[in-house]
């Protein structure tokens, strides 16, 4: 009876311990996701909002999944070189102009990538900082 | 126990008065004290605060606007640029909400003044009202020339602002939002930037109109 007991205890042990790992790209995606806040709140949030929520029709959402997944090796361009060409969001025209923040690191471009594409109702994943200039060539 | 009544009493009294919410808000500016003769010849100290003068500008409808649209109302007064990245999106996303919330109110307007003479002509000015969600009279958005409004900025609002080729979009200026009673005197003065600040402009705006009523 002990044994079996022991052994009880021992295998649940065990399982918490696997359960509560998470995987290195996790706990990586998690870093990016906080640095990516920090840099949201500096840069971003007082046009497109606390919430992701833009401001009228001057900042659009940024809560449009399609258009985010659909323009993902875009948004490295769109933040460091600004856009001037306006964007259908939500199937609404903003033609405003956003500023370029060309003087953002590849590292801060990655992160708050990251911190939007998994925000304001997006989930899309890990968004390495490697591929910033990568991306930045190809820009439109 | 005759000791104690006292206390007490006074105590009770400070409620009482506390609970009576007449409350009203403090008068800004300058003021000078002058002597004024009544009409039985006697003499008396008023004091003369400071008010907001006579102006004429360019509103989003290209129309002039002057103190005649803000008789009889009290208003908030805020300086910014349509192209500002900064600090302008966020006081007037905030200042939106006070927009809102005195929609229905006839005696409450709102001024915003551009500093960037250079580009924020009124069908820009117009442009951005639209795309801000805002329409009508209740909000006006002016443009006047570098002197007059930098000149109303700093002495009359209190506000500075400042042309600046260092900074990011040219121009740097503060994000006060300022309040004018009836008789264009400044009864505060809230950072647009802060919800707190402006949750408490709110408040105070039905304050002024309260005490008005009186």
């Amino acid at each position: 009876m002990r044994k079996i007991i022991l052994f009880a205890l021992f295998s649940i042990t065990v399982c918490c311990i696997i359960y509560s790992c998470q995987s290195a790209g996790e706990i990586e995606q998690a870093k990016y996701l906080t640095s990516g806040k920090d840099i949201y709140i500096k840069n971003c949030q007082n046009c497109h909002g606390a919430n992701g929520e833009g401001l009228g029709e001057l900042a659009p959402p940024l809560t449009d999944t399609i258009f985010l997944k659909a323009n993902k090796s875009q948004l490295a361009c769109i933040i460091k070189n600004g856009s001037s060409k306006g964007v259908t969001i939500h199937g609404k025209k903003y033609e405003g102009k956003m500023p370029a923040f060309e003087k953002m690191a590849d590292i801060d471009v990655a992160q708050v990538i990251v911190y939007i594409t998994n925000s304001f109702g997006n989930k899309q994943g890990m968004y390495k900082y490697e591929q910033v200039p990568f991306d930045l060539e190809k820009c439109k | 126990m005759k000791r104690i009544i006292l206390p007490v009493l006074t105590l009770l009294v400070g409620i009482v008065s506390a609970c009576n919410n007449n409350k009203t808000l403090p008068i800004y500016g300058n003021r000078e004290a002058k002597i004024v003769t009544a009409a039985d010849g006697s003499q008396k100290v008023d004091t003369i605060y400071q008010t907001i003068p006579a102006f004429k500008l360019l509103n989003q409808d290209s129309t002039s606007i002057t103190q005649d649209n803000f008789k009889g109302k009290v208003y908030v007064a805020d300086f910014f640029f349509t192209s500002c990245t900064t600090i302008c999106p966020t006081m007037h996303r905030n200042l939106k909400t006070v927009y809102d919330q005195y929609k229905d109110n006839p005696e409450v307007m709102f001024l915003s003044h551009t500093i960037d003479f250079k580009y924020d002509k009124p069908s820009v000015l117009k442009k951005y009202a639209q795309k801000l969600g805002v329409d009508g009279a209740k909000w006006q958005f002016v443009y006047g020339s570098k002197d007059e409004v930098y000149h109303l900025a700093e002495h009359d609002y209190l506000v500075a602002v400042q042309e600046d080729s260092t900074a990011r979009d040219g121009y740097i200026h503060q994000g006060w939002l300022v309040l004018i009673d009836k008789e264009k005197r400044m009864r505060g003065a809230y950072d647009g930037t802060k919800t707190d600040q402006v949750e408490q402009l709110k408040k105070d705006i039905a304050t002024l109109l309260a005490e008005e009523k009186k």
